[in-house]
């Protein structure tokens, strides 16, 4: 990589960034402006701001390389991401979510579960999952930026964790949050013609789309060879069902994501942040086409580097094994090889702004979970709040560098960390959040005994499931091994690969619907309250 | 077809790209639905104005 190219993109990248950040404070500074500004041009950028802060490095860099092993089956994954992650939580849990927190006057997602079940323990509990769980998302989020630079840059994967968490930590704390909106357009914007050309180039260099397809379904009886016994079948076909690569690709990667975008707090959050429906409506169109063309071509891209690879003589290999097994490399190194030196410079910039913009909200959102939530909402703790969230945020920093340092460490070389990381969050989030979010927004009925036992439920099961049977986590985190001297409790079985969602979700659902038996009602003048303007 | 070699690949690879032409479809029919409680305030605003110009001529 062209040293001298890169840095004039960057600087280029940062001044233009610095200038929309200005500008975006000096715009919002009267709430006339901020008006006007609501009414016309903003539901463009807002809806650009969207897809910016959903798509992470993790999930172009992280998953993309797992689809250069799993294959396009993932492409599943991309399907539920714009219909369930954008359609149905947009339309019917955005619009109800929006009302329901004005109605309750919640600020944070912990919060409007509190208001909503009248429980303050929830409020704390659910606050207090959130800050000890979220540290390993925003660490993976951490690991594909770092990775990708130390990549590009040739440089040591250590050096290039340090310095992307301090340019992201004084983004932060600057107060990098003004004027975000903007940023966040002008990013989404880059992401969305990156992902774009990088498509349009891919395609063309394998001969065109049903040709390029065609040359990777012949490519069957490399992946059998290599992946046979785990039960691949070929990159354009589904494993062989309930093996292992079976398992893990349903129930981890496109169930586990896939479902788990729904109980998501920071998204949940930003459905409260809108003034209307109509943003909502708006952010559905915009979205929809985001995601199709982030997730959607990191998984194409990444399944069809395994073509390039295998045809480029000084590889003649698949993905996995040019990019010694180490699945987080795969995307940066097709990159590396495969585009042009410009295209390279510009991708990278994209790839640090999905990450700065997921990251600054991630921190923000455990800062609160600490600082509002657990301590001055749960435990009445008196004192400075903004103080207490901004220590939260400093620590939930040092938790995620020192995960993000530790993990690529700990877990075997060739397992999709990135990937697993954000399902397993993901996992924890839908089986804790999910039965009782649905509840709290959908049933009059539902009632603080059930909510608490249903999110009680979610947490201990999954918890469990991963500590002691799921052996993709439960080996490398030896806290089975140390009591019961196996790395699962079950292993040798296939209900080792499966995630825990899976087992978790329907759990948790159960106990919430029976536990809704037992406890008192809630006053009918509260539901009255929440449900005020909700049909 | 379309070069894939099981028929769930093909089925993921449309309902990705039906499911993107869905979510443009409702954002372009919705795209200025959704400010109800605007336009409500606004009409109560129009009919107290309309309520007050009476007030006035009857005065």
């Amino acid at each position: 990589m062209n040293i001298l190219l890169l840095a004039s993109f960057v600087i280029i990248y940062l001044f233009i960034i610095g200038f929309l950040a200005y500008y975006g404070y000096r715009g919002t500074r009267t709430v006339s402006d901020y008006m006007v500004c609501g009414r016309s041009i903003q539901p463009y950028i807002m809806a650009l701001s969207y897809g910016a802060t959903f798509i992470s490095t993790s999930a172009i860099v992280g998953f993309g390389g797992a689809a250069a092993v799993f294959g396009m089956g993932i492409l599943w994954l991309t399907f539920l991401n714009i219909f369930i992650g954008i359609f149905i939580a947009f339309i019917y849990f955005g619009k109800r979510t929006r009302k329901m927190g004005l109605n309750l006057n919640a600020h944070t997602f912990p919060e409007f579960l509190g208001e909503r079940y009248n429980s303050k323990f929830l409020q704390g509990a659910t606050g207090l999952l959130i800050f000890i769980s979220m540290p390993l998302y925003t660490s993976v989020v951490l690991i594909g930026g770092a990775k990708f630079i130390a990549q590009i840059l040739n440089i040591n994967y250590d050096v290039a964790l340090f310095f992307f968490t301090v340019i992201i930590a004084t983004y932060v704390i600057m107060g990098g949050l003004k004027g975000v909106m903007y940023t966040d357009a002008f990013q989404g914007g880059l992401m969305f013609i990156g992902m774009t050309l990088l498509l349009i180039i891919t395609y063309s260099k394998l001969g065109g789309v049903i040709n390029a397809h065609k040359q990777l379904t012949e490519m069957s009886d490399v992946a059998i060879k290599i992946f046979g016994a785990k039960g691949h079948t070929g990159w354009t076909s589904f494993p062989t069902f309930l093996s292992e690569f079976w398992l893990v690709l349903v129930t981890t990667i496109i169930l586990g994501v896939g479902i788990g975008v729904l109980a998501q707090p920071q998204l949940a959050v930003r459905f409260m942040t809108v003034k209307s429906d109509r943003e909502l409506n708006r952010a559905v169109l915009v979205g929809g086409i985001f995601i199709l063309m982030m997730t959607g071509v990191a998984f194409i891209i990444g399944s069809l580097s395994n073509v390039y690879f295998y045809k480029h003589s000084d590889y003649k290999t698949i993905s996995f094994i040019a990019a010694n097994k180490n699945v987080g490399n795969i995307i940066p190194l097709y990159i590396k090889n495969a585009m042009p030196q410009w295209f390279t410079a510009i991708f990278m910039i994209t790839l640090l702004s999905a990450a700065m913009s997921t990251l600054s909200s991630q921190f923000h959102v455990m800062g609160t979970a600490i600082g509002r939530d657990v301590y001055e909402k749960w435990l009445g703790g008196k004192g400075k709040p903004i103080l207490i969230t901004q220590m939260g945020i400093l620590i939930t920093i040092l938790i995620s560098l020192f995960l993000a340092w530790g993990l690529p460490l700990f877990f075997e070389c060739g397992t999709a960390i990135v990937a697993r990381g954000t399902a397993i969050f993901f996992g924890l989030c839908a089986s804790s959040f999910l039965p009782i979010y649905i509840g709290a927004l959908f049933s009059k009925k539902i009632n603080k005994t059930a909510a608490i036992t249903g999110f009680i439920m979610g947490f201990i099961v999954s918890f469990f499931w991963i500590f002691f049977v799921h052996i993709k986590e439960s080996r490398p985190l030896l806290l089975c091994k140390t009591i019961f001297g196996v790395d699962s409790l079950a292993q040798g079985t296939k209900w080792a690969f499966v995630d825990p969602l899976v087992i978790a979700l329907p759990f948790s659902t159960l106990a919430t619907i029976v536990a809704n038996k037992f406890g008192k009602p809630l006053p009918s003048k509260h539901i009255k309250k929440c449900f005020k303007g909700i049909l | 077809m379309l070069g894939f070699k099981d028929f769930w690949v093909l089925l993921g690879f449309l309902l990705m790209i039906l499911s993107a032409i869905l979510c443009v479809i409702y954002g372009l029919i919705n795209w200025n639905h959704g400010v109800e409680i605007k336009s409500i305030k606004l009409e109560k605003e129009k009919r107290w104005a309309k309520e007050e110009a009476k007030i006035e001529k009857v005065l």
